[in-house]
């Protein structure tokens, strides 16, 4: 007997166990479990939860691993290791052996936390309300390190996700009923939360914080402070808010802004991977290119805006926002965590619109809304986050009125008929 | 019981947990959403309620029976703002920093549901005595889901209690802090006020199924 029949007897023997959910889990992770269903006509698909969840994860998983080398890259970058890679995607400097080990000790604890944590509890209240566990931590746990800096606190990050897991999502009733996305609602308690630790210019390259802890050590000590330059790993953004557009300024800065070396969260900095990624999940059906579409066209829609401001003459050139504006519409989309919400979260199927009309709108105003907030925030230059999850709240709205307006109108095509 | 017969008794224990006017009629939420970022501030704010909804329902009581019914509401208002007024003034002559962190909220007391409420459905039909016993027992109520959410929002976001560091020094990273701890600024805003009293509801109705209403 091979080990897959070993557990579907040793599921079949501890039915009524308490912990059973538990085991289903990993059963179900790793077989088909041989369970049919014996009465009424039943329709199959292939493209099961599971199915769904573990595609999503596949497309993830060139960010993961690039956001593991940049890291990396970054971080030797920084501390002046290595001089700035020529070449930018293709060059040898970046993809080297020790950037990825100095990324993968640091991305790997936070992909165990976030789903060593976020499994527990999903098993716990499995257990309570005995049912069997639901698959959509998966994606979840693997969306959570792609977004947060990479020096984020193991402790914090175990904080956050407890903390979205039960209040984001078990409180509505599990995976399927939640209004929020799960990952952008951790997200957002961890910057509310710890803002120092997820926004300004020293989170983004791993090092930089504790580099300064450091200088103001020495300062205070009244040592030499030879060898101790504070890092700067400002993203672009943050650089772009203070109007300051040289990190954007040549074509090569370009180039990088869409392979992703720049400093940024560990996964959303590759616009290219999150490209291939959009156009795989579109290909097998499981991402909602309608959402995707929109939602670009509405960022480049405020863009257009906010250059037409600018070039109106409407703001002075000392405003704060000068900086943001300016900047021309289409690098929105290279730049900060846009490409990567508007791919992974904006699609979520379970907090997104449903009717194909509703995407369409809620596409488009997730993009609005997000170049919106990244340009008028005075505290943090990027939207996606908040613009996404205010518009999971309106989505069950947007459906409504979607809905409403087809039953109208095919009201009165049958008065037509009738009359 | 010797001091409160049977039926008295309920009109206090049953506004502290399974009639509370916070998480069961969802009433008073914007103060507790307010002002609960301090211990000390929910404190006063409860004793603050307690004054106000105890006098109060006495005074109406005693009026409920002059009272035409058509101006019943702004016969209440004129008694609920005079005894905040009284608060008011007693907070800026004995407690001045208090009175500032507690700013509006304290005028506000005037319109606090849990106290207008409390008028109408029970002053206005019942003796004094009983009166009396129902304001203290709601405004209890009402002080018990701000002291818990106080208690919680003060630790884990300033990390002291009534102004006192327990946790440790965040600057010189003693205590807790030693060991990487931050404090949670989401706990100060408050958002997470309307997530701890929604937690406390959750915790309630789970213990008591009889609460859940479908």
């Amino acid at each position: 007997m091979g080990l897959k029949s070993n557990l579907h007897n040793f599921r079949e023997k501890n039915k009524d166990k308490k912990w059973l959910p538990a085991f289903s889990a990993i059963h179900t992770f790793l077989y088909l479990p041989n369970e049919t269903t014996h009465n009424g006509t039943h329709i199959k698909a292939a493209d099961d939860l599971k199915r769904t969840m573990n595609i999503v994860i596949m497309a993830m998983v060139p960010c993961l691993l690039f956001g593991m080398f940049n890291a990396g890259y970054q971080h030797h970058l920084a501390f002046g290791d290595i001089q700035q890679a020529t070449g930018g995607f293709f060059s040898s400097q970046f993809w080297t052996m020790d950037n990825f080990m100095v990324g993968f000790w640091k991305v790997l604890p936070l992909v165990i936390v976030s789903y060593g944590v976020g499994l527990l509890i999903e098993i716990l209240f499995a257990m309570k309300n005995k049912h069997e566990v639901e698959e959509g931590y998966l994606v979840t746990g693997m969306l959570v390190p792609l977004i947060v800096p990479i020096d984020t606190p193991l402790w914090m990050l175990a904080v956050a996700v407890a903390f979205g897991v039960v209040i984001g999502k078990e409180v509505f009733g599990g995976t399927g009923m939640n209004i929020l996305n799960p990952a952008l609602t951790i997200r957002a308690f961890l910057f509310f939360a710890y803002p120092t630790w997820m926004s300004g210019d020293k989170v983004w390259v791993s090092g930089a914080k504790g580099r300064d802890e450091a200088i103001a050590v020495a300062k205070e000590a009244g040592t030499s402070l030879d060898g101790l330059d504070a890092i700067s790993g400002e993203t672009i953004l943050g650089s772009l808010a203070q109007n300051n557009s040289s990190m954007l300024d040549s074509a090569g800065d370009l180039w990088n802004a869409f392979y992703g070396i720049i400093p940024g969260s560990i996964g959303e900095t590759s616009t290219l991977l999150i490209l291939l990624a959009g156009l795989f999940l579109v290909f097998t059906k499981i991402g909602s290119w309608r959402i995707m579409l929109s939602s670009a066209i509405g960022a480049l829609v405020m863009g257009l805006i906010f250059n037409g401001v600018v070039s109106s003459e409407w703001i002075s050139s000392s405003s704060k926002f000068y900086g943001l504006m300016s900047t021309p519409f289409w690098h929105h989309l290279l730049i900060g965590g846009f490409a990567f919400g508007t791919v992974f979260m904006a699609t979520d199927p379970v907090t997104a619109s449903q009717t194909n009309k509703g995407k369409w709108i809620y596409g488009f105003l997730v993009g609005f809304i997000s170049i919106m907030i990244r340009v008028f925030n005075p505290a943090y230059p990027e939207g996606v986050m908040l613009a996404i999850l205010l518009m999971n709240v309106f989505a069950p709205t947007i459906d409504h009125y979607v809905v409403q307006g087809n039953v109208k109108k095919r009201l009165k095509r049958l008065k037509v008929k009738t009359a | 019981m010797g001091l409160l017969s049977k039926k008295d008794a309920a009109l206090i224990k049953d506004p502290l947990a399974d009639n509370n006017p916070i998480t069961i009629q969802v009433l008073g939420i914007c103060s507790a959403l307010a002002i609960t970022a301090e211990l000390e501030a929910s404190i006063v704010m409860s004793i603050s309620v307690l004054f106000v909804l105890g006098v109060g329902n006495v005074v109406i009581s005693l009026m409920r029976n002059i009272i035409p019914s058509k101006i019943r509401i702004i016969v209440q208002l004129i008694v609920v703002a005079t005894l905040v007024i009284i608060v008011d003034l007693v907070l800026k002559a004995f407690a001045y920093e208090l009175s500032k962190t507690l700013s509006v909220f304290v005028g506000l007391i005037i319109t606090n549901c849990i106290i207008m409420g409390r008028f109408e459905a029970f002053a206005l039909g019942n003796g004094p005595w009983r009166s009396f016993l129902d304001g203290i027992g709601n405004a209890l109520g009402y002080a018990v889901i701000l002291i818990i959410v106080g208690f919680f929002r003060e630790l884990l976001g300033s990390g002291t209690l009534l102004g006192i560091p327990v946790l440790g020094d965040p600057i010189e990273k003693t205590g807790l802090y030693g060991f990487g701890y931050e404090n949670n600024g989401f706990m100060l805003l408050s958002p997470m006020a309307l997530i701890v009293v929604g937690i406390i509801i959750w915790v309630q109705r789970s213990r008591n199924k009889d609460l859940i209403e479908d």
